[in-house]
């Protein structure tokens, strides 16, 4: 706890990790302070959301995935994250961080759970990509209108209950129908699902949580890059 | 209870897995039938919270009990499992009622999915989350120790339904008390017992 502690009087290193240790408390107020302090001693707005606020993330979800931490440990530490990141994504814009892909995610239609959604597009927007929200409760259409207006690399979807989760293939089925599921990297999430669900349906990845969504679009940016840069060089 | 003739086979020594939320119901029901035939064993109703653990916790307790029986059913519904339960009970051999949730058992299908058109976003009670709403639901997310959750877990939701097995003013009493603490408005539908005591009467 860094209550007692007055987090201006450490060094970059010691803050660093006590903000990692804050996160995984789950303590917003210190979160904001840390961002800030990190601000004014003039490390860049990218540097810190990858070194403190990323990198305290990873060991969250590295406990999540090994059962130390439960989802309510997890929820405190991804809202300090939030703060953290509301008063660095302004300034991410301002200076132009890296964006490595664009990705569209929404819950399917007759869902309306979104903690796991907005678990991953804090993720992904901490890894580096834009992602565009449209929230929960989305029949086909909303995806579609979604994909043609931001034209994203990757299609995020996302259903907590086993009688929603099949609407994912009517979307996959209906861009299928369009000729545009190649076009984009399909990405499947939430509670009921499994890999042989995602197989089954079309999709291109069953991501089990965030962390692991955000390393499965990296892969997949990474091999969409590669191609395009063969086709090129070719 | 209908008669039975003397010279009658004896009924399958028939063991019904079920989840802890569903123990009480069971009993009221092998009650009010006369299932001698039948014994229950239960799984932690906190699975709920953690479904990814109910298909090999079910496959454990059928090979741990088998040997005493001559058939094993399950009062699970899809619970939230994606398949994988129904795939463990295919390979072991066992069959369980059908729905995606007890919701569905209790309302049947017609009219849980009228419910979910017309409004998904509806949190179910049971009789069985109205009594340990405190145990299951505040402590079990977590709300005990971060309140502040509360709007992170409920915020999409815009009603509670109790599905009432047996009607009893105690426990609507509790319900309401549970949805004014969710903070939603509170329908009460009485289902009754009869989409599983059809299930157990087959099985």
């Amino acid at each position: 706890m860094s209550n007692d502690l007055d987090l201006k009087s450490l060094s970059d290193e010691e803050l660093v990790e006590q903000m990692h240790d804050d996160l995984y408390d789950g303590l917003k107020d210190e979160i904001e302070e840390g961002v800030r302090i990190l601000l004014d001693r003039g490390w860049q707005p990218y540097d810190v959301l990858t070194k403190s606020l990323v990198a305290g993330m990873q060991i969250v979800g590295a406990d999540f995935r090994d059962g130390i931490l439960f989802v309510p440990e997890v929820l405190m530490s991804a809202n300090a994250m939030k703060a953290g990141m509301g008063i660095l994504r302004p300034l991410l814009a301002e200076t132009g961080a890296p964006k490595i892909g664009k990705m569209v995610i929404g819950t399917v239609k007759g869902d309306i759970h979104d903690i796991g959604k907005n678990l991953v597009t804090m993720m992904m927007e901490g890894a580096g990509f834009e992602v565009i929200d449209i929230g929960i409760n989305n029949p086909v259409e909303n995806y579609l209108a979604a994909i043609e207006e931001h034209q994203p690399d990757i299609l995020g979807m996302s259903a907590l209950l086993t009688t929603t989760m099949p609407y994912m293939k009517v979307v996959i089925d209906t861009m299928k129908e369009k000729g545009i599921r190649n076009d984009y990297i399909v990405l499947v999430g939430g509670a009921p699902l499994n890999e042989a669900f995602a197989d089954s349906i079309g999709a291109d990845a069953y991501c089990r949580d965030a962390a692991i969504a955000v390393e499965t679009a990296k892969a997949f940016m990474s091999r969409r890059q590669g191609s395009a840069l063969a086709r090129q060089v070719a | 209870m209908a008669m039975v003739p003397l010279d009658a086979p004896e009924p399958p020594r028939t063991l019904v897995i079920a989840c802890g939320a569903l123990a009480r119901e069971f009993l009221f029901l092998k009650e009010r039938n006369g299932w001698d035939h039948m014994s229950i064993t239960c799984l932690p109703a906190k699975l709920h919270n953690r479904p990814q653990l109910i298909p090999e916790a079910v496959r454990a307790k059928i090979r741990e009990m088998r040997a005493g029986y001559d058939r094993i059913v399950c009062l699970y519904g899809d619970c939230g499992t994606g398949g994988l339960l129904d795939k463990v009970l295919a390979e072991e051999g066992a069959e369980r009622i059908a729905g995606a949730h007890c919701y569905e058992f209790f309302l049947g299908s017609p009219d849980f999915e009228a419910l979910n058109d017309e409004d998904p976003a509806t949190f179910f009670l049971t009789d069985y989350l109205v009594r340990h709403f405190e145990s299951l639901v505040i402590k079990g997310l977590g709300l005990d120790r971060y309140p502040q959750l509360l709007e992170c877990y409920f915020g999409n939701y815009s009603r509670v339904v109790f599905l009432s097995q047996v009607p009893d003013p105690a426990l609507e009493e509790k319900a309401q008390i549970a949805a004014a603490r969710l903070g939603l408005p509170l329908t009460i539908r009485e289902t009754g017992l009869g989409g599983m005591e059809r299930f157990l009467a087959a099985a």
